[in-house]
């Protein structure tokens, strides 16, 4: 203990206490000040401010913009802003709030969802706040109120705009859809930039270029009266418009692409791989987005969300699944290109696949195997066997560099909201994620786009047009011209090969997977004056115990192998890149590739016309 | 030596000592005191936000903090932030130089430092640790305050009321000067120097006007001096918030009725004006008992600061007492149009997180200071 502490001296306490009662006396007196100006305030003044409080005021209010338009590839509108009128109560105004909705009941139709709404919205706000209680009224509706308005004080039909998807479903999920702002995404952003707009986008492009889309709110100072009603506009400082958006995305070909899935969940992504540029990026099931930006009620939106097809989950960029024989172009050129394997090299299958001191059987698809196989049978006729050795001798963290460098497991870098990244395993990511040590036989699987291996398709369609592209890769995007500079460029560097021949290679056995003889997918090689190039997957959802066989009757719906393919076309300038998913398709080649032909046939024919209109036009 | 308590005087104080006292070192006058105030405050905010529950919801978890933060002050006897001052004050310095070159702006100004978790504003330490530097400068001397000491003392206050002030943060460096000032001042500082030193601020005023402040501070002096110059922009919220205090009258228009308010006329009505809306539904009648316990917190404070047993604790109680006071009367004057619009919040009511909890964390100071009297003498 120091002096500093025992130093008390009856003086020095007396210095400060004596200070302290100054200091009180000072607060108190400053205190009565305080008293005093709030008293001259509230009682000199009174008849003047409470005058000034009840007469009209000038009172400023937010302007909000309107939203951006979104536009197709070929200047169709997919996305616009719509008068509608809706309906407001001002609780004041009414003396029986019931009594008045079940009138307005009679005469518009009031669900039980819009009465709770309104109930809800009422509890929040002050009795002088007009209160929807429908959001959307008709044309004959507002006619009908607007005759019986004296029967109704205090409700009012007032116009506003909201979102409108004149595409319905289509490209749904790619365009998305707005909502009304929660308090969570207001107290994220600047709250003044939403202040008097109710909207804000909530997933896909609506949501990813929102501060575009937006615009800056104006303001207007306006006169109104004691109850806050506007009397007129003093001044206006308009709103800047939001921006309007125009998309790489063919809401024709995405309506194709749609249409191919038909009753199946899946994805099915076009791209140009010369560019990225994306064409299609179709999810299904769907949802109408008009629904939702309209206000859908909470049991609605419930039902939509809980739905077990879950229709609102963008498959294209969100679904991850286990990539199966997709892998082998690239794996194959991996290969060869590490050394692991000769392009001419042949490896025999007899239809199992065995590793030294391990049991596991692996097996190939076809029975009684391929017998002798190089690298063009193995990708042509989808051969496992090859692969599987082909993995043995690659090692698992060979095969992770060579796939990352294809864009395996990594985020294809398409500025949307809600994409998922794919896994490519090693070592390392299995000792990170799930603690364990490495096996020789996931190697094996691995080999073939099995076990922790997952992509999704716009990852599968990116990494496609790699290949079509010889090694150079693209950045998806969907905003027309220049890709955005904000987009997240994935780690992706051009490939080049020591011996280049070897793209042509996996090509040409591309090529032969649709239009060779023993191709798996040779079913949709016919009636084309251009080669399509390929490759089936077949993706296993649930594992077949040892000895058993994969048998698609007897299996549940959900637990059916994932059907895919992947193409480009025409195989000499690749224009056009398609990658389809079939949640539960049974088999790459019977339902994925026809679907896929389905949509090339629409691009190419499509490209046909445009330039033929080029012609006609020199 | 003149000890007012004897060992034997202290165990049987002990032995009838409250829990909160014994146990929680919590003095149970203040306590309820800012209890009471905190409750008052939750419901203005709830009229003041529109009765939205979840920034209420917001505002509780805060308050909820706060308190831990002042039941852990509290537990922190006086001699230890005696003999941490100077490092407390150091590290202060240092963040606010740190926020000026490395923090984040938001609206013009530079006040965050973020923490990855969360941001911070070393401004808010600065709000204690100034006092309690003061106090340990001053009170290792023998008082009345020497020439000397309370010109090293002005220069320890002005560093960091300048570095506050060039952020820009104009309310908290007047708050923090003043709170300085308060201590200087309790220290015994001569009449004369006292009068010499207003003159020199007064001196400094037309410098600080000149090269010392922003466009927009200006702009708040002048419009202070004239609301009418700007009536719809800088003016807009002294006379918006004179209307809403006058047309409350004496008993107010009734909790969640004020039509200023809800109408949106008053601007930031949850944070720095929120008087306005309290005046406004609550009358003079509200404004009277609300000052009224504004007071007795102050002068609750000042009489922990008058029962201390050393200068150190009792300049930093009284130092701390007054900041408290300084905040309620700037705001206050503030909103009601006596003072220029400097930005600082009405203590414990406004709504808004880490001024809340550096007020109450100062509070946990005070009950610390009352509750380990003579826990050494013995």
């Amino acid at each position: 203990m120091d002096l500093g502490t025992l130093r008390d001296t009856p003086r020095e306490r007396q210095v400060v206490r004596r200070r302290l009662l100054i200091a009180g006396l000072i607060g108190a007196l400053l205190c009565l000040v305080l008293a005093g100006r709030i008293a001259y305030l509230q009682t000199v003044r009174y008849d003047h401010f409470a005058a000034q409080s009840q007469d009209n005021r000038v009172r400023i209010a937010s302007v909000a913009p309107t939203r951006g338009i979104i536009r197709d590839r070929d200047g169709r509108v997919l996305a616009d802003n719509q008068p509608a009128f809706r309906l407001t109560i001002v609780p004041e105004r009414v003396d029986d709030l019931d009594a008045l909705i079940d009138q307005l009941d009679d005469l518009v139709g009031v669900s039980a969802s819009e009465r709770a709404a309104f109930r809800e919205a009422r509890q929040r706000s002050r009795g002088f706040q007009a209160i929807p209680l429908k959001r959307q009224l008709s044309e004959a509706a507002v006619a009908r109120v607007a005759v019986n308005r004296h029967r109704f004080p205090g409700v009012e039909v007032q116009p506003h705009l909201i979102r409108h998807y004149p595409y319905g479903p289509v490209g749904g999920h790619a365009i998305g859809y707005v909502g009304r702002i929660s308090e969570a995404e207001l107290s994220s952003r600047n709250r003044r930039a939403y202040r008097g707009s109710s909207v804000i986008g909530k997933t896909g492009l609506e949501k990813a270029y929102e501060r575009r889309l937006r615009g800056e709110m104006g303001s207007e100072r306006i006169e109104t009266n004691a109850l806050g009603r506007p009397i007129d506009v003093i001044e206006r400082d308009p709103p800047t418009p939001g921006q309007d958006l125009t998309l790489t995305l063919d809401i024709g070909l995405q309506r194709i692409a749609e249409e191919s899935l038909g009753d199946f969940r899946g994805a099915i992504v076009a791209m140009d791989p010369r560019n990225g540029a994306i064409l299609a990026l179709a999810s299904q099931p769907g949802f109408d987005p008009n629904a939702i930006s309209a206000g859908l009620d909470r049991e609605a939106f419930k039902a939509l969300s809980q739905d077990p097809d879950q229709p609102l989950y963008n498959r294209a960029i969100s679904g991850r699944y286990p990539p199966g024989s997709l892998v082998k172009p690239f794996l194959g050129i991996a290969g060869v290109a590490s050394g692991a394997i000769d392009v001419d090299e042949e490896i025999v299958s007899d239809g199992t696949y065995r590793l030294p001191n391990v049991s596991r059987v692996w097996r190939d698809w076809k029975r009684e195997g391929h017998g002798e196989v190089d690298l063009h049978k193995a990708i042509t006729e989808s051969v496992d066997s090859y692969y599987y050795e082909l993995a043995r001798r690659m090692g698992i963290d060979r095969m992770h560099e060579w796939m990352t460098r294809f864009g395996f497991g990594l985020d294809s870098g398409l500025a949307l909201p809600g994409e998922r990244q794919g896994i490519m395993p090693s070592r390392e990511w299995k000792a990170r994620t799930l603690g364990e040590s490495w096996y020789q036989g996931e190697t094996i699987n691995t080999g073939i786009g099995q076990g922790f291996t997952l992509s999704t398709p716009i990852q599968l369609a990116t990494s496609t047009a790699m290949l079509a592209n010889r090694g150079a890769p693209v950045v998806p995007h969907l905003l027309a011209g220049r890709p955005d500079s904000a987009n997240a460029q994935p780690g992706v560097d051009p490939m080049r090969l020591d011996d280049e021949t070897l793209w042509q290679t996996s090509i040409d056995a591309m090529v032969d997977v649709v239009h060779g003889d023993n191709g798996t997918a040779r079913a949709i090689g016919d009636d084309l004056d251009y080669r399509i190039a390929g490759k089936t997957g077949t993706a296993q959802v649930v594992g077949i115990p040892q000895g058993e066989e994969y048998d698609e009757e007897t299996l549940p719906a959900r637990h059916r192998d994932h059907a895919l393919f992947t193409a480009f076309a025409p195989a000499t300038s690749p224009r056009l890149v398609v990658t389809v998913l079939v949640e539960n398709g049974g088999s790459g080649s019977k339902t994925a590739a026809p679907m896929a032909r389905r949509v090339i046939d629409a691009w190419m024919s499509r490209e046909e016309k445009d330039s033929e209109l080029a012609r006609q036009w020199r | 030596m003149n000890w007012p308590d004897s060992g034997v005087n202290a165990v049987a104080r002990r032995a009838t000592g409250d829990l909160l006292q014994r146990g929680l070192h919590l003095d149970g006058v203040l306590l309820g005191l800012v209890a009471l105030l905190s409750g008052l405050g939750v419901i203005i905010l709830y009229s003041a936000f529109g009765g939205r529950v979840e920034p209420i919801q917001d505002h509780l978890v805060r308050l909820g903090v706060g308190a831990g933060g002042m039941i852990i002050a509290a537990q922190i006897p006086p001699w230890q932030l005696r003999r941490v001052a100077p490092w407390l004050f150091g590290v202060g310095v240092l963040l606010l130089v740190a926020v000026l070159t490395v923090g984040e702006s938001g609206g013009g100004a530079r006040r965050w430092l973020d923490l990855g978790v969360a941001g911070f504003q070393p401004s808010e330490l600065m709000k204690l640790a100034l006092p309690i530097m003061v106090a340990w400068l001053i009170a290792r001397a023998s008082m009345p305050v020497s020439i000397g000491r309370a010109a090293a003392t002005v220069l320890v206050i002005a560093l960091p009321v300048g570095l506050i002030g060039s952020q820009p943060d104009l309310g908290t460096a007047v708050l923090i000067g003043a709170a300085g000032a308060g201590v200087l001042f309790l220290g015994g500082i001569g009449w004369r120097l006292i009068v010499a030193l207003i003159g020199l601020v007064a001196a400094a005023v037309p410098l600080l006007w000149q090269f010392g402040m922003q466009d927009y501070q200006r702009e708040r002096v002048l419009t202070f001096l004239d609301p009418t110059r700007d009536p719809l922009g800088a003016g807009y919220n002294i006379i918006q918030s004179q209307i809403a205090i006058g047309s409350g009258g004496i008993h107010g228009k009734g909790w969640l009725n004020g039509t200023q308010a809800h109408l949106e006329f008053i601007p930031e009505r949850h944070t720095d004006f929120v008087f306005a809306v309290m005046a406004e539904e609550f009358g003079l009648v509200g404004v009277c008992a609300l000052l009224i316990l504004y007071l007795l917190i102050t002068l609750r404070g000042l009489w922990i600061a008058h029962e201390a047993q050393d200068n150190f604790s009792r300049l930093l109680a009284g130092g701390l007492s007054l900041t408290f006071f300084v905040y309620c009367f700037v705001n206050v004057g503030m909103v009601s149009g006596l003072l220029p619009v400097v930005g600082l919040p009405l203590p414990l009511i406004s709504y808004g997180g880490s001024a809340m909890v550096t007020l109450l964390v100062g509070f946990g100071i005070l009950m610390s200071i009352h509750t380990h009297r003579r826990m050494w003498s013995s």
